[in-house]
Order: structure tokens, then sequence, then C-alpha cells
């Protein structure tokens, strides 16, 4: 394949000294050229659409700050440390969602990303010719899935047997154990942050996994097949050559997963439990999460200091988006920094 | 070629216009609010359009959404599970009356208890809900219950997670009936619960319930009914035992003063029938109408349901109201004026 790319690059001679061919080949009719005036306007058009877009992502922080603003300037920033949440005395704290969207997000990482990786690993360089495309359908077809189903099935399926085959036996493991204990109590109902993790887990391994096996796949044969020619095995290759010149595609793809399963809100809803609480750091205790509490409360909260605590959670959901990006940006410059110090 | 494509469209455009045109031509009103009555609501205005023509436009958003929307103006008609006292009705130069009652159930799954024979008192069910009562053995329970094979177990509290009127009710009638549960929680379309799991609607609850072993949860009456739910037995303010039915509904409506005020709260209502964690829901209009000709179709087409509606209601497992509340809620009507002072016509 790479020898006719080769070629092409080069004006065979032959064409240029036949007339009579070039003839029977003749070259495509002038089309009218567009104006200069119609390329400006398409100027126009892609610079308003993406100064459009800013505007936009201005006008919701704009909005957000001022309906929010009750709240922020009742509680500044000790809104973010206090986990009192209590409608009918009018106090408000955000700490339980922020620790509950968090927490969620990190095991929904924790397990989305290996899995991913090794999805995409299996898609590039092992599965058989044949498996390659009816396994990377079946897997982005998950990503197809409506995210109230999953929370239907986390609800109803994976909840009790959670609780039956992974969380009754960690109890009566860890019964008395100091620390680990605590750790596995609650009730034994298969509900809170561990069944949101896992759950949201489910859902950003397609894309985080999709994202992959496309940035594997564009790795250039010649370096990999070099690799090999050197005597690599399969994982050096991966981890010596396809991970380095995909990083950043590879961080991308799951940075897009970690800003789904931080807004995810619906299958979130279904499983966390939904309860104000942090007494107890339990991964088998109700708890809840910035987007459940949002999409819970909001069209029944009372005008007033209510919607302007949800309108301030939603600021700093949007914060913490803000500042994973950033993070994100960042982490792939200090790579790139150090692959420059290299020799 | 490109003419033939804009054709088609234009005449799209040109239809939908006219389409638009037509409608806005027929009488068509608007409300919105609360989801608890959502269904009867949109039952009622496809039987009230096939009878008169008339479009009734109903959008469940939730209750506070309703208050919202009513005080912005930019419904005919909100609708709220939780009434409005009459100071603040007053304020916003605003009237509610009732339209249907139900009724809040305890639900309960314990393997090897029939539906309706376990016993729970308010004081008991506040207990429960504060943590207090953790075991379904407990000998508050126990006592309620001498003859019942109570599982030695932990009670799994279920409650809703969003805000909702049948939280309210709910709430209400704890603070009416247990001390502590009005210091500790208060009521509330949405309250900070001391114990428990939250689902997301009637329907989350009734999941929860039905897929967790000794778990307790509460859900509106008609959830119950459709499915087959284990529910409890409850003691009213009169000392008896009481099973969740149509009957035990209108009871605590009656018990109830709808002569002076609509602003009842049907909680712990005297009677011996009474079910003690009953509730109306209302509907909210301004006194002052800017767009009278909107208002009366509003009435109208409630005057209509009173008049029709009862039988939807009790398809859809809700109480119709009695009689003579109706007749002073037809009387309160008169209070909705036209700009020129003119009561607006419903008849």
């Amino acid at each position: 394949m790479s020898s006719t790319v080769v070629q092409g690059d080069f004006p065979s001679p032959s064409n240029a000294k036949t007339p009579t061919r070039a003839m029977s080949h003749p070259p495509p009719q002038k089309k009218a050229r567009s104006g200069p005036m119609a390329d400006r306007i398409f100027g126009w058009v892609a610079k308003g659409a993406a100064i459009g877009t800013l505007l936009l992502l201005l006008a919701i922080l704009v909005t957000l700050t001022m309906s929010a603003w009750p709240a922020i300037s009742k509680y500044g920033f000790s809104f973010l440390t206090s986990t009192v949440w209590d409608p009918v005395q009018d106090e408000y704290g955000g700490l339980v969602m922020i620790y509950g969207t968090l927490a969620t997000s990190f095991i929904a990482l924790l397990i989305a990303v290996p899995v991913s990786f090794g999805i995409a690993l299996f898609l590039t360089e092992l599965s058989p010719a044949w498996l390659k495309r009816p396994l990377g359908t079946a897997i982005e077809l998950l990503a197809a899935v409506p995210s109230i189903v999953y929370g239907m099935w986390g609800l109803l399926v994976f909840g009790p047997v959670l609780a039956t085959y992974v969380q009754q036996p960690l109890q009566a493991a860890f019964d008395g154990v100091p620390y680990l204990g605590a750790f596995v109590s609650g009730p034994p109902v298969g509900i809170g942050i561990l069944s949101a993790g896992i759950i949201l887990a489910i859902m950003v391994i397609p894309f985080i996994s999709a994202v992959m096996r496309d940035v594997f796949e564009v790795t250039p044969p010649l370096l990999k097949e070099s690799a090999y020619g050197l005597g690599a095995t399969t994982w050096e290759v991966v981890s010596k050559v396809v991970l380095p010149y995909t990083k950043t595609g590879v961080i991308g793809g799951i940075m897009l997963g970690l800003g789904r399963a931080i807004g995810e809100t619906m299958a979130v809803t279904f499983v966390i439990g939904n309860f104000n609480q942090l007494d107890s750091l339990s991964l088998f205790q109700a708890a809840n999460s910035i987007t459940s509490a949002l999409a819970n409360e909001f069209a029944e909260a009372g005008e007033g200091l209510h919607q302007a605590a949800l309108m301030y959670l939603g600021l700093v959901l949007f914060f913490i988006t803000f500042v994973i990006l950033s993070l994100s940006k960042l982490l792939l410059s200090q790579l790139r920094k150090a692959e420059g110090t290299k020799t | 070629m490109q003419l033939c494509f804009k054709l088609p469209l234009l005449s799209l455009a040109v239809a939908s216009t006219l389409g638009f045109a037509g409608l806005a031509g027929a009488q068509e009103i608007t409300g919105a609010g609360a989801s608890f009555p959502a269904p009867l609501y949109s039952k009622w205005a496809a039987e009230y359009n096939k009878a008169t023509g008339v479009k009734v436009n109903y959008q469940s958003i939730g209750s506070g959404g309703g208050i919202k929307q009513i005080d912005s103006k930019t419904v005919d008609f909100g609708a709220s599970d939780m009434p409005q006292t009459d100071e603040v009705l007053k304020t916003k130069g605003q009237m509610q009356f009732p339209t249907v009652m139900g009724g809040v159930v305890p639900v309960i799954n314990i393997k090897g208890i029939e539906p309706g024979s376990m016993k729970l008192t308010g004081q008991v069910l506040g207990d429960i809900y504060l943590g207090k009562i953790a075991r379904w053995n407990d000998p508050a329970i126990k006592a309620l219950n001498p003859t019942l094979a109570l599982p030695d177990a932990a009670i799994a509290q279920v409650r809703r997670a969003d805000g909702s009127g049948t939280t309210f009710i709910f709430t209400n009638y704890l603070s009416k009936v247990n001390a502590e549960w009005k210091t500790k929680v208060g009521e509330g379309t949405a309250v900070n619960w001391p114990v428990g799991a939250g689902g997301k609607g009637n329907e989350g609850v009734a999941a929860f319930v039905a897929r967790l072993p000794n778990s307790l949860g509460y859900v509106e009456y008609s959830y119950v009914k459709q499915n087959k739910l284990n529910y409890a037995v409850m003691q009213n303010s009169a000392g008896s035992f009481v099973k969740p039915e149509d009957d035990s509904f209108k009871a605590a409506a009656a018990g109830a003063d709808w002569s002076k005020s609509f602003y009842q709260i049907l909680t712990n209502q005297p009677g011996k029938d009474a079910w003690p964690i009953s509730g109306a829901t209302f509907i909210l209009m301004h006194l002052k109408q800017d767009k009278p000709a909107n208002a009366t179709e509003t009435l109208k087409f409630f005057n209509w349901a009173f008049a029709n509606g009862g039988k939807s209601a009790s398809d859809l497992d809700y109480v119709p109201m009695p009689p003579a509340v109706v007749a002073s809620i037809q009387k309160s009507w008169g209070e909705i004026k036209d700009a020129s002072g003119k009561p607006v016509a419903f008849k």
C-alpha cells in the first residue's frame, strides 16, 4: 500500500510525453470561481459561529452567577465546606454533592480507563480481523443506550446483584475491622457511591475506548513494524511506541469520558440514593451528586435561597469541569516538556 | 433544480402558518404545575376538547413551577399540591380552589406480611423516618402488631428524592403527630431527611420498595392500587385504624371546614373513618384578569370537570370533591374579575 503512495507522488514521465493520451483525458472545465465576496461571507459565518459559541458560554456563566448571587453573597466559600442541606430551615451547603460528584467520577474513571485501554488494545493489536468490526460496533452501541435505561437497570438489576454478591460478603468479611469495616458499611441495598460509579464506568467506557481505538489506529505502521522488527513484544510496542505517539488523543478521550461522568444526571439519580449525608464515607452508603440534586429539586425549589443554592451548585459544576480541562492541558504540556528534555 | 426544492418548502411554510392561524382562532387555555393531578387534567382536557372543541394545554412541571408560572402570568391557571395561605394569596392577588383529593400511603415490603395487616401510628412512622426505630422487631412496632411475625431486620427507609407535593403532605402529617419530627425536620416539598434512600418520583419510590426487602416508603394512593403494593393501615386522630381507600379520603375531606377558606390541609383530620395522610390538589388563578376571555374558558373547563369529570377521576383513583365543596368553589369564582371589575362568566 505504501508503495502506491510513493509512486503517485512523482509525475510519471510517460504521461507528459504522450499528448494523445492527454487529449483523451481533457482537463476539467473551469467552473466559475466563487468570488472573493463568497469567501468573505464564509469567513464571517465561520468566525460568527466561533464567537457566538464563546458568547453563549459567557452568557451562561453570567446568568448562572447572577441567579446564584443570593447564595454566593450569603455563604461565600463556606458553601463549599458545609454539609447542611435543609430546604425547610433555608440552610444550604454543597460539600455532600461536590464530594458525591467527584467520588463517583473518580470511581468511574478508575474502572473505565483500564478496561477501555484493554478494549482499544485488543481491537487494534490482538483481535482477529473478522472480530474487529462487530466488536467495535457493539461497544459503540453501548454509547447509544439512553442514560435512563442504565439508571433503571442499575436500580432494578445491578443494585440487588451488587448487594447480594459484593456488599454482603464484604461486610461479613470486614465486620469489626477498623476503617475497612466502615468503608463497606451501610444498608444492604446496593445503591450508593460505588454503584453510581460502576454504572458511570459502563456509560463512559464506549466513549473512551472509541477514542483510544481511533488514535491507536493512526499510529504509523512504519513505527510499529520497526519496533516489532527490533524484537519488541506487543506490550513493549504499545507502551513504548503507540502510547507516547497517541498520548494527546488518549488523554483527550479520558477527559471526554470524565466530562460525561461528571455531567451525567439521570442514571446517577437512580442509583446514588439521593441522601445528603457525609457522616459515613462508605462506598455503599447512599449519597448525592450535584447533577442529581439539581434534577431532583429544581422543579419544586421555591424562589429565593433554595433556587440560588441550586444555581450555585451549577456554577461549582461548571468550575469543576473547567479545572479538570485546564489540568488536562497542563498535564499534556508537561508531558511535551518532558519529551523535549529527553535525548 | 433549486427552485424545485424550494417550492414544497414554501408551501409547507405557508400551510404551517395557516395552521397556526387556525389554531389561534379556536380557544386554547394553558395551565402548568403539579404532577400529581397531571394524568387527570390531561384526561379531562381530552374529554373537554371532544365535547366543546376548546383545547386545554396542561404542563406537568411540578407545584413550584406552577406557582412561578402563574405569578409571572405566563399561564391561565397554575396548579399546586401545596395550598397557599390566604395571606400569600392576598399579597399576590390570586385565589385558589381544590379540584380532587388523594392520599399518601405507607408501603412496605416484608416477606410474609399481607397487605393491610401491618398497623402503624403517626408517632411510630415519624420515629422510623427519624431513624429512632431502626428495626422491624422494635417494641413500638411489636406493640401495635402483636400477632405479626416481624423480622429481626433493619428498616430500609425510602422517600422521595425530588421535591414534591406528596412529600409535603407526608411531612406535614408527621409534623402534626410527631413533635420531634416537627422540631428536627419540619414540613415542605423537600426536607432534610435524617435517614433513607431517595427515589425519583412515585414510580422511583415504588420501584425501590418493591426491590428492597424490609423496606418502607410512601407513595400516592393510585400507585398502591395500580401496582398492587403492600401497604400499612394507619391510626387516625380518632384512634381507629383505617385502610387507604376512596371512602376514607372522602371522610378526611368532610372533616375540613371549606366554607371560609380553601387553605385546608387534610392531614390528621377528625372523623373515625378519615385517612390521616390525605390531601387535595389546588388550582391558582389571578383575581384580576387581563384576559377575561381566557379566564372564562378556564372556569368553564373546571365547571365542566366538576359536573362531568367525576368518573374519569374515580377511574384514575382520584377522589372527587364533595358536592357541598364544589358549590362553595363555584361561589368563590365570583371573585375573579376583569379589568373593569365585572366578574368573569363561567357558564
